[in-house]
């Protein structure tokens, strides 16, 4: 092998910036991908709750309570409106506000806790138990599926608040904020076709 | 015009950049380290030992099976047996190694010096870890699964398996994907947003694709074996009625969720398989690949065919005839563009000036083998004739030919083609040909029999026969087969073993490779790169007659990777990379407490919460000056 010449300087990367936001930033690639991943399990468990439904003669079964809608219409309601604070923060971390941001996400902390009390309540009201029947088995998949996002998102965001107020935040937080905000979107955004096929499929069926 | 720096400043440099890129010393730095070429090595070594281990098991079955009426093995243990081999093999051998090969080369091949996420790629090792110890350790306790690779309710449901071998097969499969699901993630990432600048998507080497294809179908067909498996155990554990007819459910749920899994998982295997070969092909025929974007069109269009073809393992359940009808079409759909493959990689072949040094050996045995197994997939395609042939050797023979044939073959030819850049040693040529014969040879000769045995009828998963069927001297060849290719597996560990201190060294680029890899030095130091190459074509390395075109700037006196934009990988910004870090590690014994737990009280998977909420806080704390501002800030002193 003859021996490779040496390399050319063409260009110097000691002027690029070391922080990007959004899309351009690599860790909003990731929180995609378990997006992805997550969407996924949902869409299967869905998958799974039609294939059971089209297996059954009566849906829910024979003597099967339909689930409650008061509770379920608490949780519904508060987790579209808590969109609108939700954004609100996006968009101050984005401009990099420090003490709004601050305030959002402790906000956002309350608000994923108020609504933990509500989904517990919710869970209260399914109308039926996981080891009744089939049905109440996929019931209580989905609704433990995304429960385990709400928990899991309200966890981060209570850690998350409490770095923000201890600690100078630095453009990488910001973007850690924009990421919990962005994976916010996406549980609410998941629960929209469960929340529909609990609640009011059987009811249309 | 940049100057490069004189020699003096140079060696300084690079013991700057060995410093920021070095792990802590001994056993510490063993657990902590984020270097992708360590968490591979690792990846890969706890898989040859495993190969090894299903080889055995593999050999004592043939053994049973070489005479009728044998008793080396009862029922029982013939049961365990093939339960632990296939899912060894499918779980914790052929999807692992794939993305240890990935997070190997893939930040080489894009001339960068680490993963976009380092630390997630040390947590990935540490959970499939926990998979390898979850099948393993039961095993040796006497707890061994012994369904299958597949357990089936309502066979592994709570009426007819009791105990918790059926748990420990569900559960280990939960660690490895989660393990998979965090490599393919942090790979997709890092070929999306790490590519050098100018390696633009048309730019990109086939090899890159293969693995983002294989890392895309990952994400989207994981979820399905880690949903029906959660809900086996929790048929198990809290009595959920999901498989269970008695209560509304159904056992065809499971074969349909698993299959939806089950399939793509033979094409995440074979698609970084198409990466090896086109790799190899290209740099042994001394010519660019023909047929680039027709390669290239042919992964993305597996990519989305092998998820419609999942009922193809399910013909003889019943369903309805024109859904047969449809599966068998999709599954003859796929072999268009495998075909397509095989004819681009022969028309390079043919066009080139092939040198046939091992590793286009193994890519040979691999397009003859797989051109069988191909053929047999077409023929078991056919609903009718599946009929006939599902659950008889003649599958076992089809799924080897294109497993072992369409993967491991590839798998061994790419291990053998990049040895001497992880080790800067060349390997025995003259034992690497024997290697190949031996289990190339005993290979065919232990498998095709078997096609002829399922035709003649010979159930799969039988520990004996009796002498009247007639099946005993196919089964005796079978056997002197699978021996032939164990003894040549020794053959090339060993050859790797002893070339490790006594192979001669191989300098950089030893083969005359085209990408980037093979412009690092040979072992790449911790840092892969001083600069940061710029890519002008799709076989830089060939192209850049003066001199490879780089840049300077990325971090020396902290860990810096050069984040491009995703399609045109024009530089955006410097991302500072992770330190090493015992954390991956702490979240990974959290969550393997968790998983484990969970096989005995449905508790665990609220109480684990927990700890692991505790590694992963402990894992992202931000490391930075306590608040100056706000009504927490730091009091004056």
């Amino acid at each position: 092998m003859t021996p490779e010449p040496p390399p050319r300087l063409v260009g110097d990367l000691a002027y690029l910036p070391d922080h990007a936001d959004g899309a351009r930033h690599v860790v909003w690639w990731g929180n995609l991908g378990f997006m992805l991943i997550e969407g996924t399990g949902f869409l299967l468990a869905i998958g799974a709750y039609l294939y059971l439904q089209s297996q059954s003669p009566a849906w829910p079964p024979g003597g099967d309570a339909l689930p409650g809608l008061t509770w379920s219409g608490f949780f519904t309601g508060g987790l579209l409106l808590s969109v609108i604070p939700n954004i609100w923060v996006l968009r101050q971390a984005r401009q990099k506000r420090e003490g709004r941001v601050r305030i959002g996400v402790l906000a956002m902390t309350l608000i994923g806790l108020a609504l933990a009390v509500v989904r517990w309540f919710e869970l209260q009201h399914l109308g039926v138990r996981w080891d009744h029947d089939a049905y109440g088995s996929v019931v209580w998949l989905l609704m433990v599926l995304h429960t385990s996002h709400i928990v899991t998102d309200l966890g981060d965001t209570a850690v998350q608040a409490a770095w923000l107020y201890t600690h100078e935040v630095g453009a990488d937080q910001f973007s850690d904020v924009e990421d919990n905000a962005n994976y916010w979107s996406f549980v609410v955004l998941a629960w929209l076709p469960i929340y529909g096929l609990i609640y009011w499929l059987p009811r249309l069926a | 015009m940049i100057a490069l720096p004189t020699p003096r400043d140079a060696v300084q440099r690079r013991a700057r950049l060995e410093q920021t890129w070095a792990d802590p010393k001994g056993v510490w730095g063993f657990l902590t380290t984020v270097d992708h070429k360590r968490i591979a090595a690792r990846y890969i070594v706890t898989v040859i030992a495993l190969m090894f281990l299903a080889g055995m098991l593999a050999l004592h079955m043939r053994l049973q099976l070489a005479f009728p009426d044998l008793k080396i093995l009862g029922p029982q243990m013939y049961n365990e047996s093939f339960s632990l081999h296939g899912s060894t093999m499918l779980f914790l051998v052929s999807v692992p190694v794939m993305e240890a090969m990935a997070i190997w080369l893939v930040p080489l091949m894009l001339g960068q010096r680490g993963m976009a996420y380092p630390r997630l790629a040390a947590f990935s090792y540490w959970l499939y870890l926990g998979g390898v110890t979850m099948l393993w350790i039961p095993h040796i306790l006497g707890i061994t699964p012994d369904l299958g690779w597949f357990e089936y309710p309502p066979l592994s449901g709570p009426g007819y398996s009791p105990g918790h071998r059926a748990d420990i097969w569900a559960q280990m499969i939960t660690f490895t994907e989660v393990a998979a699901l965090a490599a393919s993630v942090n790979i997709v990432a890092t070929i999306i947003k790490l590519r050098p600048p100018g390696m633009t998507l048309a730019r990109m080497p086939l090899f890159l694709w293969a693995m983002l294809v294989a890392s895309l179908m990952t994400i989207f067909a994981l979820p399905a074996v880690m949903l029906v498996t959660s809900m086996l155990i929790s048929d198990r554990l809290v009595s959920t009625h999901f498989f269970a007819p008695a209560g509304g459910g159904d056992v065809l749920l499971f074969q349909h969720l698993f299959w939806f899994f089950g399939h793509p998982e033979v094409y995440i295997i074979f698609v970084p398989a198409v990466g090896f070969v086109t790799a190899i092909i290209e740099t042994f025929s001394r010519r660019t690949i023909f047929g680039h974007t027709a390669l290239v069109l042919s992964v993305l269009s597996i990519g989305v065919l092998a998820f419609g073809l999942w009922v193809h393992h399910m013909f003889a359940v019943g369903l309805p005839r024109l859904g047969n009808a449809f599966y068998t079409a999709a599954s003859m759909a796929i072999a268009l563009p495998a075909g397509l493959q095989i004819f681009c990689w022969i028309a390079t072949l043919w066009s080139g000036r092939p040198r046939f040094a091992t590793p286009l050996l193994w890519v040979v045995g691999f397009i003859l083998t797989f051109v069988i197994g191909g053929l047999s997939g077409i023929m078991t395609a056919s609903a009718p004739l599946d009929l006939q042939l599902t659950d008889t050797y003649f599958i076992v023979a089809h799924f080897h030919y294109v497993l072992v044939g369409g993967a491991m073959f590839p798998l061994i030819g790419a291990l053998c083609y990049w040895y001497p850049k992880a080790t800067g040693r060349m390997m025995s040529e003259r034992w690497g040909i024997i290697a190949f014969a031996l289990i190339f040879g005993g290979f065919n000769l232990g498998f095709f029999p078997m096609h002829i045995l399922g035709l003649e009828g010979m159930p799969r998963r039988i520990y004996t026969y009796s002498p009247g069927m007639g099946w005993g001297p196919l089964n005796l060849i079978a056997t002197i087969g699978s021996a032939t290719s164990i003894v040549g597996g020794l053959v090339l560990v060993a050859n790797a073993w002893i070339s490790r201190k006594h192979g001669t060294p191989a300098g950089a680029n030893p083969w005359g490779g085209s990408t980037l890899e093979w412009w690092a030095s040979s072992p790449p130091p911790t840092y892969n790169y001083e600069y940061t190459p710029v890519v002008e074509s799709i076989a830089p390395l060939w192209t850049a007659k003066d001199g490879l075109p780089v840049m300077t700037g990325a971090g020396v006196e902290r860990r810096e990777v050069v984040v491009t934009s995703a399609i045109d990988a024009v530089p955006l910004y410097r991302q500072k990379g992770a330190s090493p870090s015992i954390w991956p590690l702490v979240a990974g014994i959290a969550v393997t407490a968790m998983f484990v737990g969970s096989i005995f009280t449905p508790w665990a998977v609220v109480w684990g919460v927990v700890p692991i909420g505790a590694a992963l806080t402990g894992w992202f704390w931000p490391q930075r000056p306590r608040a100056r501002t706000g009504p927490l800030a730091r009091r004056a002193v």
